[in-house]
């Protein structure tokens, strides 16, 4: 999951680290690092923002870590839905009910349906949707795209993915 | 090679499309004579090119002899059979006995057959082997464009990781019209036979069978899969609406039948409209995944008499330049 941290450290050299060892020894992998010198508190001060993935069940260690560094957190956020796909189904998508097709996905907890495009022609006819999902992460989305794998071939509704890219741009991409 | 070091002499099995393209480039090519060609009714010894095919466009037979294909094959000495029956995905023949026992008597072979390679890659690439004779097939996967010698010769430096690609012409016309002018599938389906693109029985190529038979050929020459028509998954092209074409345009989408080599499938993906493998009309394409030269990839005609033959030719000059 991705995390982003409002901090303030000691205005002194070699704060940094007191955030960074608590970090990485959770297995944290540190996305950006922004030191606010210009924005000094009153409590002499600097600001820190840091953006991080991490095991979210880590995140209260972490915390009592930095704490412990003397390292003050003044928010938390987490960052949830950043990996986001496309996917287009056909067949008999209402019959088959939409509702549960989009809560079996919402119900994951890591992913969700995020826009759904409908197009029906007719009534007895097959429908297509665009579905776009968005996820906590790349791993999240591969598995949410896996369950709605699994529903399309339980409906018998045909799945079709995006080209699974190798680092070239299109496809899955991530989102801040 | 046994004949004269400065002619290559070669038969041709199978003259439909395929066959009369072949003799009719290979008129232009100095040293290659073709010393027999077999249609299903019978055999052309020592043939005019030009007079077999102005017989064959005129409905008349070629023959000019008793021989059957495989007395071609096992008693006329020449160096090259070029095998280029129709495809039978059931069983893989006539050509895979026309292929073994080219093999057995220790001629090279040229196919654009997808049968026989798909029956029986492994027995026919160890025959060759074993019989110190070459079997080439660039033509079986995407007709004029290069991939089998452009993998094993040009790219000899990288590993090959995965090759995907729009191996299916037919496939591709029919998604590529359906998209761009908002048709339905029949409609477009209708017309693609009337243009001689589709069969009247669309099945092999609609339903993936085609690009099945090229992803079992890649996986087995480049990955040493061992994989027949089984071990594909194999999903088609006949469910696809327009409405979903559309609705994937407006996400900036094409939809293409991709056949991944590694993964063994063949399945309607959808792929970004800027990206290289969103070839349109009848064109193919592939991306080959390398380690050390990235992702490469290649477009052409898939399809087509002379182009086809374009493929068969390149596989019988390269037997030319190894043997001098």
């Amino acid at each position: 999951m991705r995390i982003s941290m409002d901090l303030e450290l000691q205005d002194r050299p070699g704060q940094l680290k007191h955030v960074l060892t608590p970090i990485s020894d959770l297995g944290g992998n540190i996305a950006s690092i922004v030191h606010h010198h210009d924005k000094k508190t009153f409590r002499n001060t600097v600001p820190v923002s840091v953006i991080f993935d991490i095991e979210e069940q880590t995140l209260e260690e972490l915390q009592e870590g930095l704490e412990k560094n003397g390292v003050a957190i003044v928010r938390i956020g987490k960052m949830r839905l950043r990996a986001r796909t496309h996917i287009l189904l056909i067949g008999h998508i209402i019959h088959t009910n939409l509702r549960e097709t989009i809560d079996e996905i919402d119900g994951t907890g890591f992913a969700e349906v995020q826009d759904l495009s409908l197009s029906m022609p007719a009534i007895d006819g097959p429908s297509s949707a665009v579905i776009t999902i968005m996820a906590t992460g790349d791993e999240e989305l591969k598995k949410s795209i896996g369950i709605l794998r699994q529903i399309a071939e339980r409906k018998d509704l045909l799945f079709i993915e995006p080209l699974d890219e190798r680092g070239s741009p299109g496809g899955v991409s991530n989102e801040e | 090679m046994r004949n004269s070091q400065s002619t290559l002499t070669l038969s041709i099995i199978g003259f439909g499309a395929v066959g009369q393209g072949v003799a009719t480039i290979v008129q232009n090519v100095p040293h290659i004579k073709v010393v027999a060609i077999a249609d299903s009714k019978g055999v052309a010894r020592m043939p005019d090119l030009n007079d077999v095919l102005a017989r064959k466009r005129g409905g008349q037979p070629i023959a000019n002899s008793n021989l059957t294909a495989l007395d071609v094959i096992r008693t006329i000495d020449h160096d090259v059979v070029v095998e280029v029956t129709p495809t039978n995905i059931q069983g893989g023949e006539p050509g895979l006995t026309h292929v073994r026992e080219a093999l057995k008597n220790k001629r090279n072979v040229v196919t654009s057959n997808k049968g026989p390679l798909v029956a029986a890659f492994d027995e026919l690439t160890q025959l060759a082997y074993t019989n110190g004779v070459a079997l080439r097939y660039e033509a079986t996967v995407g007709g004029a464009m290069p991939i089998v010698n452009l993998i094993r010769d040009t790219l000899a430096g990288a590993r090959v990781l995965d090759i995907r690609g729009v191996l299916n012409g037919t496939c591709n016309y029919i998604l590529t019209r359906m998209a761009e002018e908002a048709l339905d599938y029949d409609q477009v389906l209708s017309e693609a036979q009337d243009m001689g693109i589709a069969e009247a029985d669309p099945t092999y190529d609609v339903a993936g069978i085609d690009t099945a038979c090229k992803v079992i050929i890649l996986a087995n020459a480049f990955f040493g899969r061992h994989a027949t028509f089984a071990d594909v998954d194999v999903t088609g092209i006949d469910r696809i609406t327009q409405d979903a074409l559309q609705l994937a345009r407006q996400r900036g989408f094409a939809v293409k039948l991709v056949g991944d080599v590694q993964e063994l499938t063949v399945s309607p993906k959808l792929i970004p409209i800027a990206h290289p493998l969103n070839v349109s009309g009848t064109l193919n394409a592939a991306s080959i995944l390398t380690d050390t030269a990235g992702e490469i990839t290649v477009a052409g005609k898939g399809a087509g008499s002379i182009e086809t033959a374009s493929a068969i030719l390149s596989d019988v000059l390269s037997l030319m330049r190894d043997r001098t």
